[in-house]
């Protein structure tokens, strides 16, 4: 019938034709979506550049064009460069710490034994804690005074720790809060990979003679490459993004230990700490943060590449 | 298939016939010394300290919304209340407007989830199965904003908002939020997998597209459908920065800046805190442990997007 249609249909010209093509219907069925990403996500980032060339404010529409101004004030500026700092030890701290546990832990998970669905669920369910209970959680976890941590570390004689409070330690209690935070979802990952690696291979390898322990290290392993970086990739994505839990529980203190990007960024934009006449500075900022971003996935990937072993 | 069949049975028989520990190889496996020793699997000495330290975060928190404040400002930390505090909890609602916090973010999450099940499966199923003029450089746009962050792009999508006159409204939640690519992703890969013959016979019988979509495609597409929209639920009912920079009116509130400010004006007030803590946790508990299998399918697509 459809094609009956269409022989009938052909002759009264060219308009009727271009409408029932699929040209047209496939982007009738793809334009709200491509409509509204443009919107807000491509257009953003082209205006981003523009807002980043002036000297603008969230409040006031006049915003003068000021050139590379932004940019290069970003050079001398000391909280800048403590926001990167920062950011970079929160990264090298966390990135490491939560991808080497939830690999040991996704091994342990993807065994065949007792309690495996309780210990699985009890992995998985910081997924669904947002940050900010999560954060209101281990302020009180963490609490110097009253904090179920210091207690506990206190019977087997270590501590008292000042936890956020304490320059020294604001930042490895972050590292610590979020990696309980994105375990779950790094060993969900770690799962899937696992169980994706063909069983004939690990058999294969210990009816050869291998150990366990080296059939993990020259079979599962290399398999769980890809993974790994996009689990890097990723967490470096999202370490260098870090901001709810700032927010929240230290405002960058105590001493700036623990301003980072995203922070500075928003304290810049959006408080009166800077007389909210900071936007084209701090969407400067931003510029520079997503080029880096984007270079640091690339560099990752492209290395990445070069070691990681793709079985299809 | 049955090629492959016998070929197991004779290496089962080597297996059964041949004594174990001649073969060097073979101990490893079939032996399996380790587990002797041991009423039980090793992994549990690795794993029950993990769920352990994983689970005790928020156990305290249920127990300290259930003392008296007294009892919470106690050292050593009093691990077992002797009497529940229960009215904690109509306490810490009504104190603050939790009510109407979970009444706008149930209201945010519900459309942004709903609109972006739409959406999504209307652009996948034009990038699945029509061949149009620009297809490819569209999809390649799409699949290349997932390397911008919000974070980044935060101030003009502010001031985008701010045109659109949604700052201090739910609208500012739901409108930059309607669809997203992950989603049109996901459904795109899933679509692909769907025999196209079924789709091709009703198009034949003179359904129209829209009708294939939805009477074939997305009845077959349950599971994507699912774990699209936990994950969206998520994302949307824990987001904060966004709503941070867009909504300064308390009524406004989603649950996150209402527990963020809750915060701020009962820092003291611990065990009222961990009940508010404890109520805005509820929702997505419950989900997660009703929806895990969707949650971590959800999660592990993520991980293939990379």
């Amino acid at each position: 019938m459809a094609v009956a249609t269409r022989q009938q249909t052909g002759a009264p010209g060219f308009a009727r034709r271009v409408l029932t093509s699929d040209h047209v219907a496939g982007w009738l069925f793809v334009l709200p979506a491509v409509f509204l990403i443009a919107l807000f996500s491509i257009f953003p980032i082209i205006w981003g550049f523009i807002l980043s060339l002036q000297k603008a404010s969230l409040i006031s529409p006049n915003r003068p064009f000021v050139g590379f101004d932004n940019y290069t004030h970003i050079a001398s500026d000391p909280l800048a460069r403590q926001a990167a700092v920062n950011a970079v030890i929160y990264t090298c701290l966390f990135v490491p710490t939560s991808i080497i546990l939830a690999l040991f832990l996704s091994i342990a998970m993807n065994q065949k034994i007792r309690l495996i669905r309780f210990y699985r669920l009890a992995v998985f369910i910081p997924v669904a804690v947002s940050t900010i209970a999560t954060g209101v959680m281990f302020m009180w976890v963490f609490d110097s005074t009253f904090g179920l941590a210091n207690w506990a570390l206190g019977t087997v004689g270590i501590g008292p720790f000042g936890w956020f409070d304490s320059p020294q330690g604001a930042m490895p209690s972050l590292v610590i809060m979020t990696v309980w935070g994105w375990l779950g979802f790094d060993a969900i990952i770690y799962l899937a990979a696992l169980q994706g690696v063909p069983h004939e291979l690990v058999e294969a390898a210990s009816v050869d003679g291998a150990s366990r322990w080296s059939t993990f290290r020259r079979v599962t392993l290399p398999l769980l490459g890809p993974a790994t970086l996009l689990l890097v990739v990723w967490s470096t994505i999202s370490a260098v993004q870090l901001f709810d839990e700032v927010f929240l529980i230290t405002h960058g203190g105590p001493l700036g230990r623990t301003s980072v990007p995203v922070y500075y960024i928003y304290k810049l934009a959006f408080t009166s700490s800077y007389g909210f006449g900071a936007a084209g500075y701090a969407a400067a900022l931003a510029y520079v943060l997503f080029v880096v971003i984007l270079i640091l996935t690339l560099v990752q990937f492209w290395l990445g590449n070069r070691v990681v072993h793709y079985s299809s | 298939m049955s090629g492959v069949v016998p070929d197991v049975r004779a290496k089962d028989t080597i297996l059964a016939t041949t004594d174990a520990s001649q073969l060097k190889g073979e101990t490893g496996m079939v032996e399996r010394p380790r587990a002797r020793w041991l009423p039980f699997s090793p992994w549990h000495f690795l794993l029950m300290p993990v769920a352990i330290i994983m689970l005790v975060p928020l156990v305290w928190v249920v127990v300290t919304s259930l003392e008296t404040l007294a009892q919470t400002q106690h050292f050593p930390p009093i691990l077992w209340p002797g009497s529940f505090q229960w009215n904690n909890y109509p306490r810490a609602w009504s104190s603050v407007p939790f009510g109407r916090w979970f009444v706008n973010t149930t209201i945010v999450t519900s459309v942004v989830v709903a609109s972006n099940l739409v959406f999504c499966a209307l652009a996948a199923y034009g990038f699945a199965r029509i061949r149009f003029f620009g297809k490819n450089v569209a999809y390649f746009f799409l699949l290349a904003t997932l390397l911008i962050p919000i974070q980044v792009v935060i101030i003009p999508t502010f001031l985008i908002v701010k045109q659109m006159h949604l700052i201090n409204t739910l609208g500012a939640l739901i409108v930059p939020n309607l669809a997203n690519v992950f989603g049109i992703f996901l459904l795109t890969q899933f679509f692909r997998t769907l025999p196209i013959e079924l789709e091709e016979a009703a198009r034949i019988d003179g359904a129209s597209r829209l009708k294939v979509l939805f009477r074939i495609v997305l009845p077959l597409s349950l599971p994507a459908l699912a774990t699209l929209a936990v994950i969206q639920f998520l994302w949307t009912w824990n987001d904060f920065l966004w709503p941070l920079v867009t909504i300064y009116k308390e009524s406004a509130f989603t649950l996150q800046l209402g527990l963020q400010s809750f915060q701020g004006s009962h820092v003291n007030d611990t065990n009222l805190l961990m009940a508010g803590n404890v109520m805005s946790m509820m929702p997505m508990l419950i989900l997660f442990i009703a929806a895990q299998r969707y949650f971590v399918r959800g999660i592990a697509t993520q991980g293939l997007k990379g």
